[in-house]
């Protein structure tokens, strides 16, 4: 099981790996499309290589609802509990 | 009168050179860029080819790290090489909308298809990446340049084995004459030295066996040379109306005189014994670009090392040239780089353009003891080519039968 801040440590890891943004900009109020910049196919990506990592299944009609990096951490958690 | 075409920007990543300034000081001493390959899979797979040329510098080391994971070996390498042409042809202002890509490639993104494949297996089909589809599309390339270059004349994808390069730069300049775009950055990328294709070129008969050594296996002309070698990268040429290349001073390597593209409609793999297809390509492209047999001093062969191939390609200069086909310096520069497949073409129009630019024939390597069937002067050493108006053929030809030649003038 995983703190919030270990599974946001953990997606910035991912996030920078596919986009190469800085791992520090992913914080938790952030936008993934509005702030991050971060397209559609990357998204998909990043569910992906989460669900791997944190060893969690995030339904594709689950993705439209994670709009912020909050949004992830939250359902990652909840996920594994 | 058809609008005149030169070429202003040249680009290159090849075995023999990640650039054009090194692969033409290589292309010119003479080294080989085939090597034995260190990858497991070669004993895991059994493979009977042991050894490949791999572009000298990995298009990861050129590209970001994010840029490279979006794209195949074979699109990385096409934007490698097309950001050095244009960086070459030094364009700082253009229209857009007047910009096209014709980037050809042989096979496509097969390491990415491979992969896809075998994760979709192992580890099912949630684990297959979202980018997989456009990273295998054959048009790939093509894409990734017309975005990276913000191309918006049309992204076009020539797809014809190892002709694709050459047919690439032929679309060029038909985009031009036609008035369909004013700049064209053409060219072909290949990277398929994979388990599969190495597997699948060999149980053909295609590949040199030479395992113990990998350096003298490319050795077209001569009398023991057994098959190809293959090798990976890509090469990018810019294509400008001469009117828009006159207007912006800028600095220019050569006519592209004429180019032309034809089919054998004789087997789906081996040549014609005769060379017709062949023959009528060459005519074509020397008619296109209003170029007589004399004046012809060099040709970058296709010459891919293979018993069955190098043969007809010398009965095709023969029937196209005539008697100037003794005068002529040869140059078959697969025996240093091995063969891109649908890079190769383009790769062979950056070196012939050099030729013409620089007039000088690079060398062919292996040439040890040349096939008493292929009387052609092939040059050995760097050669110097004459002063005064000269022009240069390259030919390709791929599996289906098809035949592409194009023919550069100095300027």
């Amino acid at each position: 099981m995983a703190s919030n801040e270990e599974i946001l440590a953990g997606l910035a890891e991912i996030v920078n790996e596919e986009t190469g943004l800085a791992t520090e900009a992913v914080e938790m109020d952030k936008s993934f499309t509005e702030d991050l910049d971060i397209d559609s196919i990357s998204m998909m990506t990043i569910v992906v290589n989460a669900e791997e990592k944190f060893g969690v299944r995030i339904p594709d009609e689950e993705v439209k609802n994670l709009k912020t990096v909050g949004d992830a951490v939250s359902f990652i958690a909840n996920a594994q509990a | 009168m058809a609008r005149k075409v030169v070429i202003t920007g040249l680009g290159a990543t090849t075995p023999i050179g990640g650039d054009v300034p090194t692969m033409w000081k290589n292309a010119l001493k003479g080294v080989s860029g085939a090597h034995t390959l260190e990858d497991d899979w070669v004993a895991k797979y059994e493979l009977p080819v042991h050894f490949a040329a791999r572009a000298s510098t990995p298009a990861t080391e050129v590209l970001s790290r994010v840029e490279a994971k979006r794209m195949d070996p074979s699109t990385q390498f096409a934007v490698v090489a097309s950001r050095e042409a244009w960086a070459d042809a030094g364009i700082t202002e253009i229209d857009h909308d007047r910009l096209a890509v014709a980037y050809a490639t042989g096979i496509g993104g097969v390491w990415t298809l491979l992969d896809a494949w075998d994760t979709l297996r192992e580890k099912g089909p949630r684990r297959v990446l979202p980018m997989t589809v456009p990273m295998l599309m054959p048009n790939g390339p093509a894409a990734a340049v017309s975005l990276d270059l913000g191309a918006r004349a049309g992204a076009h994808t020539p797809v014809s084995a190892c002709a694709s390069g050459t047919e690439a730069v032929h679309m060029g300049l038909d985009l031009i004459r036609s008035g369909k775009a004013d700049v064209v950055v053409c060219g072909g990328a290949e990277a398929a030295i994979h388990p599969m294709p190495i597997a699948a070129f060999a149980s053909m008969q295609a590949l040199s066996r030479r395992n113990d050594d990998p350096e003298h296996a490319s050795r077209p002309y001569d009398r023991d040379r057994d098959g190809f070698v293959m090798g990976e990268g890509a090469g990018a040429l810019v294509l400008e109306a001469e009117e828009h290349a006159l207007a912006r001073g800028a600095r220019i390597y050569a006519e592209l005189a004429g180019t032309s593209v034809t089919a054998d409609a004789y087997h789906i793999t081996a040549p014609d014994p005769e060379g017709l297809g062949a023959t009528r390509a060459l005519k074509a492209a020397m008619f296109d670009g209003r170029i007589q047999p004399e004046d012809v001093v060099h040709v970058n062969a296709h010459a891919t090392s293979t018993p069955v191939g190098d043969k007809p390609e010398y009965a095709a200069l023969k029937a196209a040239l005539g008697k100037q086909v003794d005068s002529v310096a040869v140059s078959a520069t697969k025996s240093q780089m091995g063969h891109l497949l649908g890079a190769s073409g383009a790769v062979e129009a950056v070196l012939t353009v050099m030729a013409i630019y620089d007039r000088k024939a690079p060398v062919t390597i292996n040439l040890e003891n040349q096939d008493p069937e292929i009387p052609l002067d092939v040059v050995t050493t760097a050669r110097d080519l004459p002063s005064g108006s000269i022009a240069a053929l390259s030919n390709s030809f791929g599996f289906g039968g098809h035949n592409a030649v194009i023919a550069v003038r100095s300027i």
